[in-house]
């Protein structure tokens, strides 16, 4: 649609080149690849350059930026709110660049009929991706009202102001956007280069605005998909089969077809539902019905406790994917080697996935809290046999994420029971054991690392192998929808891809940002997967950096150097030697005393090589009698470029300490021969209160001008090589295997 | 017919007695605030205060509610007027996904109702029945601490303007 759209309008983007002619004081910036030079010398003299951010795919200004005649402004995102506090940040960068107050802007989050399409909200993406191109639709439609405006008022633009909404002569005389705004004037392509604002004069980038939606959020407004209820709504509950490949035999639904308020049985291969009219009249009939349902099972899962072995004997496809020096050269020197171990992890989102659907005709629009309204909407259009403009997306916002969990299914859950009810909005909320049974988990891996060392106490050679599923099965086939693999007319799961580098998927952050004089980083992609998995938030890069800063610390142990100190050894760049030496100082990390059963660690990484810097300093205590671990204290540094929103970032930091910490502690799915065991918080304990720090500090480096660089998933990596070496070091033995359980460490420290 | 006391409004149901007051709260009064995140008792997202005490209403039926005071996060006070809890949360900036936040609230109140100055300790003990997965627990704590605060100087503010 959008594409027509530009084909049919050439003749506009010909007739407002004019007005974008004063873009030559370029202060770039939100844009990767700009430079603190670019800054300074002001002018950028740009070859077609490749447009800013998610620009490149919908260079149109009018699908980020809409300004009604009464001046009402809306801000367009293909990606959507998870909890991030994006609905807020998108909003600062619109307002400062437009120059216009926050409050008078509105945002339109994902939606297939309604936004741009920018694929997943995933990978800290948002603000390099939907931020960098709102910033600049932003920064060039202020420009061209403000050319507008001149040309009215017969002045040239530079002696023009925008200020709150409105243009402004010397003169007083004044013009508001809505009075300047016309139809086509902002339906142009955009410019390579904006005219962006000057750090110094932000007022509302860089600025603790509070998030819009906490206050819903605390008086219980309906904020969430599981909170709308249009007219005439009913409740649909899915009974899952036991276990990945169980068939179902045979199900007699009769007596639940006369239970009270059932309105339909839906069964569809081993696809089976309820339809209710009232909600737990739809749970108490799932009940009855997963009840009366036989099923076939199978034992195909690997033994758990055997688990890394059975990673390893998967068949795997292999690539170097670093190649530095002479890797492997006998060079002589010391030489330490380890591996290291993950299990599945659990997105474990607290409430579990939600959809509704309503079907008429040869129509279905779908409310989802899916991370990615196309790719679903392709999904379920393909499993229905539609034209992908029958289905309609819209995203409603969920109980948080972190990554691909029941999202799509229960999107794809909706769709299909609503076909087989249609003309009434039909509600699908999976139950707790569904979502921890049928989730896609984040994978488990191994890894295994080697070195030597010079006699300069330094590394002269580094190996890294990483052994891993695939880190994304989302949505875009069907196949990657449940109820399109439990229908009788059955999509599989499309094969298993490799992620490509620079970001990776099992691969993200093998490769090291410390430089070392022969290096050799090999990934092992295993096409099967005994459990279903996808992208969990950070991906490979949870593990690999676990493994690298372990090793760090390993290493800088046997040549008997200060963990801080050997970390800064090998690291040449400099936004990431001013990251470690700020958590280092903030933590107090030289003075630091060592007590008994206390230990403290660091940990860094730079996230996929090209997102945000964190390094994280930590304090753990073990308990003697139990073994279990438990963290002290955190403080963090944070370097993710240009700051929007401080303390929505120091959130976001903070949240991810606190999760990472209970993934590296306390988590693993298990599972027995046939079904997965961890079917809720007991099976599957999280971090609870008594297990929360004294305190967590982030500390923010802001870098005027310089590019967004995503950091909602920066310190997952950081936070477990922290927390993992303060175990060490509280304990004096070195666990490889995650989790850190109580178990495992008193194990160790008999 | 059950009856119903719902921040302070009745209410008569026909509601199977059996229903757990979730439903009923979200369903039929449409009080969104309170969620449903298990169903177990196991992860405090549909906590709302029964006569002043917490507890987990996805386990309640509402026959053992009958004739009692249900208070909600909607309870509290409204977008226009937060009550001192609700502003303490806005103020702390205590949500990520927010999805938890209502139940955290109520346990909150239910402590503070008892317990008007409770200390760090008292506070970690009485909230670890919730969980939140975004990690948001640092914030819930501070604003927690914050709507005591509050609290008392709004009663000591009321107390001040009553005085003569
Ligand atoms: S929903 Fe009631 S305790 Fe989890
Ligand atoms: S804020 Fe998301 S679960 Fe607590």
């Amino acid at each position: 649609m959008m594409n027509s759209v530009i084909l049919s309008r050439r003749r506009v983007l010909a007739g407002a080149g004019a007005l974008v002619v004063s873009f030559g004081a370029a202060h770039a910036i939100g844009q990767e690849g700009n430079t603190a030079q670019d800054m300074q010398s002001g002018a950028r003299v740009s070859p077609p350059a490749p447009l800013p951010g998610s620009l490149k795919d919908a260079p149109l200004l009018d699908s980020w930026i809409r300004i009604d005649g009464d001046g009402g402004i809306t801000v367009f995102t293909g990606k959507v709110e998870l909890g991030q506090g994006i609905k807020t940040s998108l909003l600062q960068v619109a307002a400062e660049q437009l120059s216009v107050p926050l409050q008078a802007l509105k945002l339109q989050t994902a939606d297939t009929a309604l936004t741009p399409n920018e694929g997943f909200t995933a990978g800290s993406h948002s603000m390099q991706d939907s931020g960098t191109a709102i910033m600049h639709a932003a920064a060039q439609s202020r420009i061209i009202l403000v050319g507008e405006a001149g040309r009215r008022l017969g002045l040239p633009p530079d002696q023009l102001e925008a200020k709150d909404g409105f243009v402004q002569a010397p003169d007083g005389r004044k013009l508001s956007y809505g009075e300047l705004v016309s139809e086509q004037i902002l339906h142009v392509r955009a410019q390579p280069s904006s005219p962006l604002k000057h750090p110094n004069s932000f007022s509302v980038m860089n600025t603790p605005v509070r998030r819009a939606d906490i206050p819903a959020m605390v008086t219980g407004a309906p904020a969430y998909v599981q909170d709308m209820r249009p007219p005439g709504m009913v409740h649909a509950r899915v009974v899952r089969p036991p276990s990945y490949e169980a068939q179902l035999v045979s199900v007699d639904s009769e007596a639940v077809e006369n239970a009270p308020g059932v309105l339909k049985v839906v069964r569809d291969g081993n696809f089976l539902a309820v339809i209710a009219v009232s909600e737990y009249q739809a749970v108490k009939a799932m009940r009855l019905l997963a009840a009366a349902a036989r099923w076939d099972e199978k034992s195909a899962l690997p033994r758990l406790s055997d688990l890394p072995n059975a990673i390893l004997s998967l068949p795997s496809q292999d690539s170097e994917i670093l190649r530095q020096g002479q890797p492997e050269s006998s060079s002589g020197g010391r030489k330490l080697e380890a591996k290291y171990t993950k299990p599945y992890h659990s997105h474990g989102s607290i409430g579990p996935s939600c959809a509704i659907a309503e079907a008429s005709g040869d129509q279905v629009t779908v409310w989802t809290h899916t991370q990615g309204v196309f790719p679903d909407r392709d999904a379920i259009a393909g499993m229905l046999h539609l034209p992908k403009e029958n289905v309609r997306c819209i995203h409603a916002e969920g109980s948080g994420c972190y990554g691909h969990n029941g999202a799509d299914d229960a999107a794809g859950d909706a769709a299909l029971i609503a076909r087989a009810y249609p003309n009434v909005p039909v509600r699908v909320q999976w139950m707790r054991e569904q979502e921890h049974a049928w989730e896609p988990y984040g994978p488990a891996m191994v890894t295994h690392l080697a070195a030597s060392l010079g006699d300069d106490g330094s590394i002269r050679d580094w190996q890294h192998e990483v052994w891993s599923n695939t880190h994304s099965m989302r949505p875009g086939g069907a196949g990657a929808l449940l109820a399109a693999q439990h229908m009788a007319d059955r999509v599989p799961a499309p094969p298993p891809k490799p992620l490509p580098l620079p970001e990776g998927g099992g691969d993200r952050n093998a490769i090291p940002l410390y430089k070392f004089p022969n290096a050799r980083v090999v990934h092992h992609f295993l096409p099967a997967m005994p459990l279903r998995v996808s992208a969990l938030r950070a991906l490979g890069a949870y593990m690999n950096v676990f493994s690298i800063e372990s090793f760090m610390d390993e290493l800088a142990e046997a040549v008997g150097t200060d963990s801080v100190e050997f970390r800064l050894k090998h690291l040449e760049d400099q936004r990431a030697r001013d990251t470690v030496a700020k958590a280092a100082e903030k933590f107090n990390w030289s003075a630091f005393q060592k007590r008994a059963g206390r230990g403290r660690g660091f940990g860094f990484a730079r996230y996929k090589n090209l997102a945000a810097y964190c390094a994280i300093a930590a304090e753990v205590e073990v308990d003697r009698d139990s073994g279990r671990a438990k963290l002290v204290r955190a403080v963090a540094a944070v370097d993710s470029g240009q700051i929007v929103n401080p303390d929505g970032l120091v959130n976001q930091v903070e949240g991810a300490i606190l999760q990472s910490t209970s993934w590296t502690l306390y988590e693993s799915v298990s599972f027995d021969d046939t079904r997965i065991t961890s079917i809720d918080w007991a099976t599957y304990p999280i971090m609870r209160f008594a297990q929360v720090p004294e305190s967590i500090e982030v500390h923010l480096i802001n870098r005027p001008g310089q590019p967004f660089l995503g950091a909602g998933e920066t310190a997952q990596g950081p936070a477990a090589g922290a927390v993992a070496n303060a175990v060490a070091h509280a304990i004096g033995k070195r666990i490889r295997d995650l989790p850190l359980s109580g178990e495992r460490i008193r194990q160790a420290s008999m | 017919m059950i009856k119903l006391t719902v921040n302070g409004h009745e209410h008569e149901l026909e509601t199977e007695p059996d229903t757990p007051l979730l439903y009923v709260l979200r369903d039929e009064l449409a009080l969104s605030g309170a969620k449903f995140g298990c169903g177990l008792g196991q992860c405090g997202a549909c906590t709302v205060m029964l006569d002043g005490k917490a507890v987990f209403s996805c386990l309640t039926p509402l026959l053992l509610a009958a004739g009692k005071n249900v208070t909600t996060v909607e309870g509290l006070g409204t977008l226009e007027a937060p009550g001192p809890l609700q502003r303490a949360f806005i103020e702390e900036q205590a949500a990520q996904c927010g999805y938890c936040i209502a139940g955290m609230m109520m346990r909150a109140q239910a402590l503070l109702v008892k317990n008007s100055s409770p200390t760090d300790a008292e506070i970690r003990a009485a909230m670890e029945p919730n969980l939140c997965r975004c990690g948001t627990h640092m914030r819930i704590l501070r604003a927690i601490k914050r709507a005591a605060a509050l609290i008392k100087t709004a009663d000591a503010g009321a107390a001040g303007r009553a005085r003569p």
